[in-house]
C-alpha cells in the first residue's frame, strides 16, 4: 500500500511540475500572441479602451496590406538579399580560408589563426564608425554591396570550417592529389561535400544574424527604398497616426524565418550549443 | 587549443629536402590564392577600422571638413567635462549588472526546471529559445505596445489594483522596462546551454549521491552545479560581454531618453557618431567601451578560481 500511494504521490507532483512550466511557457509566449491578436484587429481598436485581448473584428488582410502599402513586402526582400548575400560570401571565403589552415603548410600559419581568433575579441559596435567612413569613401552608402561586403569576412567561419576539415581523414584526399587534382577541386567535390553539418550550421548563424542585424543597415541605408525589415519597422513610429496593426504585421513577418527555422533546426541548434556547452571554459 | 599545438607539430617533424622545400613553395601559393579574398576583406573591413579608430579617437573630425590631430582632449573632456558621460557609464553598469544577475539566475532556474522533466524537454527548450532567433527591433516594437500608456501592462496592473506611472517615460521605471525586454530576448540562448550542460553530467554522480542520502537540494548545489561551473562561466562572460552593447531595445523604446534615463555607451556611440556627427569623439566612447568589455572580463576571470570548477 505504502509504495502505490508513493507512486501516486510522485506522479501528482510529475503532473505538477509538468504543468507549473507549461504556464510560465504560456505566459513567456504572450508578447507573440500579443503581437498577432493587434496586428489583425483595426487600428482603433490597437489603443481602444478597455483592452481587447482578442479583437472584435479579425482583420486578416492586414499582412495583405502591410506586405504591399507600407513596403513590408520590399523590406522583406531587402533583408532575403542582404542576409543570404552575407552567408553566401561567409561560406565560400570561410571554407577557402579554412581548408589553407587546416591542410596547406606555409610560413606563419599559426600566428595568422591566432590573430584570425584575436579579431573576434573586439565587439562589432565599437566598429561602426570607421566602418562606416570606410563605405562612405568607397561610395558605397544606401547601396546593398555598402551593408553587405562589410559584415561578410568574419574570421569565426574560418576557425570554425578548420576544425571541422581536420577531423575529416586525410586519406580521402590523398588517393585525388595522386590523380593529380587540384586543391580547389579537392575542397569543392570531396572536402565540401563532406562538410555539411558545419556549413549548415555557419550558414544558419550567420542568416539569422543578419536577418536580424539592425545597427549597421541603419546607419548605411538612408534611403528608406533600400531598408531591410528591421530598419524598416522604426519609420513608422514616429509619423503621426502610427498604424499600429501594419507594425504588429510587419513585425510578425521579420520574426517568421527565424521562428520557422528555430523549430525546424532545434536539433540542429541544440548539439551545436552543447557543443559549447562542453567545450565551456575548458 | 590541442589541435593548433597538434598542427605545429606535424609541421615541425617533417624533413624540408630540396624535393619538400619546392613542394612547400607551390602550397604557399596555393594557401594564399586560399586564404586572399578572406584577407583582403579582414584587411578593410576589421584591421584598418581598429587602427582608425584609434586615430579618430584622438581627432575631432566631425565628418565635413578636415580632422585635427587634438591628442588626449577628447579622453579629457569625456571624463571631466561632459555632464553626459557619468549618467551614461552609470546606467551601462547599472544595466548590466541588473541584466547579467537576473539573466544567469533565470536561465539556471529553467534550465534545471526543464532537465526535471520526463516529457517535452525539448518543446520547453524551443519556446524559450524562440525569441533569441528573432530581430530585436521586432522584439522591442511588440513590448512598446505592451508598455505604452494605456497598453497591456497598464491594465494588468490595473486589475491588480496597483497605482504606478506609466513604464517607458518614468525616470527609474523606463530601465527596467528596458531590462524586462532584453530579458525575454535574451534568456533563452543560456537556458539552452545550461541545459545542455546539465544534461551531460554523468547519472551514475547523482545516482551515488542519492544512495549516499543526499537530498535533490544538496545534489543540486554539492554535484551538479560545480560540474557545470564552467559553462555557468562561459555564459556569464558572453552575456557580459553583449550586454555592455545592449543598443537595438533602447533605440527602439526610449531613444535613451526620459532625460537621459536609459542612455547607455552603444547608445551614446551612436547617437554621437551618427546624429551629431562627432566621429573622433564616438570613438573615443568605443575606446571606453571596449576598456570596459577588457576589464569586466578580467575581473571574470580572476574570480572564476573562487567558483569555477574543473575535473582536471
Amino acid at each position: 500500500m505504502t509504495t502505490k500511494s508513493r507512486t501516486r504521490f510522485s506522479l501528482a507532483l510529475d503532473i505538477l511540475n509538468h504543468g507549473g512550466l507549461l504556464i510560465v511557457a504560456l505566459i513567456f509566449l504572450f508578447p507573440f500572441f500579443w503581437m498577432v491578436s493587434n496586428a489583425i484587429r483595426s487600428n482603433a481598436e490597437v489603443m481602444a479602451v478597455p483592452v481587447r485581448i482578442l479583437p472584435h473584428v479579425f482583420e486578416w488582410d492586414n499582412f495583405a496590406k502591410a506586405w504591399t502599402q507600407l513596403p513590408f513586402g520590399r523590406f522583406f526582400f531587402n533583408s532575403m538579399f542582404v542576409a543570404s548575400s552575407v552567408t553566401v560570401i561567409t561560406v565560400i571565403v570561410s571554407c577557402l580560408s579554412g581548408y589553407a589552415f587546416a591542410r596547406l603548410k606555409f610560413p606563419g600559419r599559426d600566428a595568422l589563426l591566432m590573430a584570425y581568433l584575436g579579431t573576434l575579441m573586439v565587439p562589432a559596435i565599437m566598429l561602426i564608425i570607421p566602418l562606416f567612413l570606410i563605405v562612405n569613401s568607397l561610395g558605397m552608402v544606401n547601396t546593398f554591396q555598402g551593408v553587405i561586403l562589410p559584415v561578410a569576412f568574419g574570421t569565426f567561419g574560418a576557425f570554425l570550417m578548420r576544425q571541422f576539415f581536420l577531423s575529416i581523414p586525410m586519406e580521402l584526399e590523398e588517393a585525388a592529389r595522386i590523380d593529380g587534382a587540384s586543391r580547389l577541386r579537392i575542397l569543392v567535390s570531396i572536402i565540401v561535400p563532406l562538410s555539411m553539418p558545419a556549413i549548415g550550421l555557419l550558414s544558419l548563424f550567420t542568416f539569422i544574424a543578419q536577418w536580424n542585424n539592425f545597427l549597421w543597415p541603419l546607419i548605411v541605408m538612408t534611403g528608406s527604398d533600400n531598408a531591410t525589415l528591421p530598419v524598416g519597422l522604426t519609420y513608422f513610429q514616429t509619423q503621426q497616426g502610427t498604424q499600429w496593426n501594419f507594425i504588429m504585421a510587419g513585425a510578425a513577418l521579420s520574426m517568421l524565418p527565424g521562428v520557422f527555422l528555430a523549430i525546424l533546426l532545434q536539433k540542429l541548434i541544440y548539439n551545436s550549443i552543447a557543443l559549447n556547452a562542453g567545450m565551456g571554459g575548458r | 587549443m590541442t589541435a593548433i599545438n597538434d598542427v605545429t607539430e606535424v609541421t615541425g617533424s617533417q624533413k624540408r629536402s630540396r624535393w619538400g622545400s619546392r613542394l612547400d613553395r607551390r602550397e604557399g601559393r596555393t594557401a594564399f590564392f586560399f586564404l586572399l579574398p578572406g584577407l583582403i576583406g579582414m584587411v578593410l573591413f576589421l584591421v584598418v577600422p581598429i587602427i582608425a579608430s584609434v586615430v579618430l579617437s584622438f581627432t575631432n573630425w566631425k565628418l565635413l571638413g578636415t580632422p585635427q590631430f587634438v591628442g588626449i582632449s577628447n579622453y579629457v573632456r569625456l571624463f571631466t567635462a561632459d555632464p553626459q558621460f557619468w549618467p551614461v557609464l552609470r546606467n551601462t553598469l547599472f544595466f548590466t549588472a541588473e541584466y547579467l544577475v537576473l539573466n544567469i539566475v533565470i536561465s539556471l532556474g529553467l534550465a534545471v526546471w526543464i532537465s526535471s522533466l520526463k516529457m517535452g524537454q525539448r518543446w520547453f527548450r524551443v519556446v524559450f529559445f524562440l525569441p533569441t532567433f528573432t530581430p530585436g527591433i521586432a522584439v522591442a516594437i511588440v513590448w512598446m505596445l505592451i508598455f505604452a500608456p494605456g497598453g497591456f501592462f497598464d491594465f494588468i496592473m490595473r486589475s491588480l489594483s496597483v497605482a504606478m506611472p506609466s513604464m517607458l517615460t518614468d525616470q527609474t521605471l523606463a530601465m527596467q522596462a528596458i531590462i524586462i525586454v532584453s530579458l525575454w530576448a535574451g534568456v533563452g540562448y543560456n537556458t539552452v546551454l545550461f541545459n545542455a550542460a546539465l544534461d551531460m553530467v554523468p547519472q551514475s554522480y547523482l545516482e551515488a549521491a542519492r544512495i549516499d542520502g543526499a537530498n535533490a537540494w544538496q545534489r543540486f548545489w554539492k554535484i551538479r552545479l560545480p560540474l557545470i561551473s564552467p559553462t555557468l562561466f562561459f555564459g556569464t562572460v558572453m552575456t557580459a560581454i553583449t550586454s555592455l552593447q545592449v543598443f537595438d531595445q533602447i533605440y527602439v523604446m526610449t531613444r535613451g531618453g526620459p532625460g537621459n534615463a536609459t542612455a547607455t555607451l552603444g547608445y551614446a556611440i551612436y547617437q554621437r557618431g551618427f546624429q551629431n556627427f562627432q566621429m573622433g569623439y564616438a570613438s573615443t566612447i568605443a575606446w571606453v567601451m571596449f576598456a570596459m568589455i577588457m576589464a569586466l572580463t578580467a575581473v571574470q576571470f580572476w574570480l572564476q578560481r573562487k567558483w569555477v570548477h574543473y575535473d582536471n
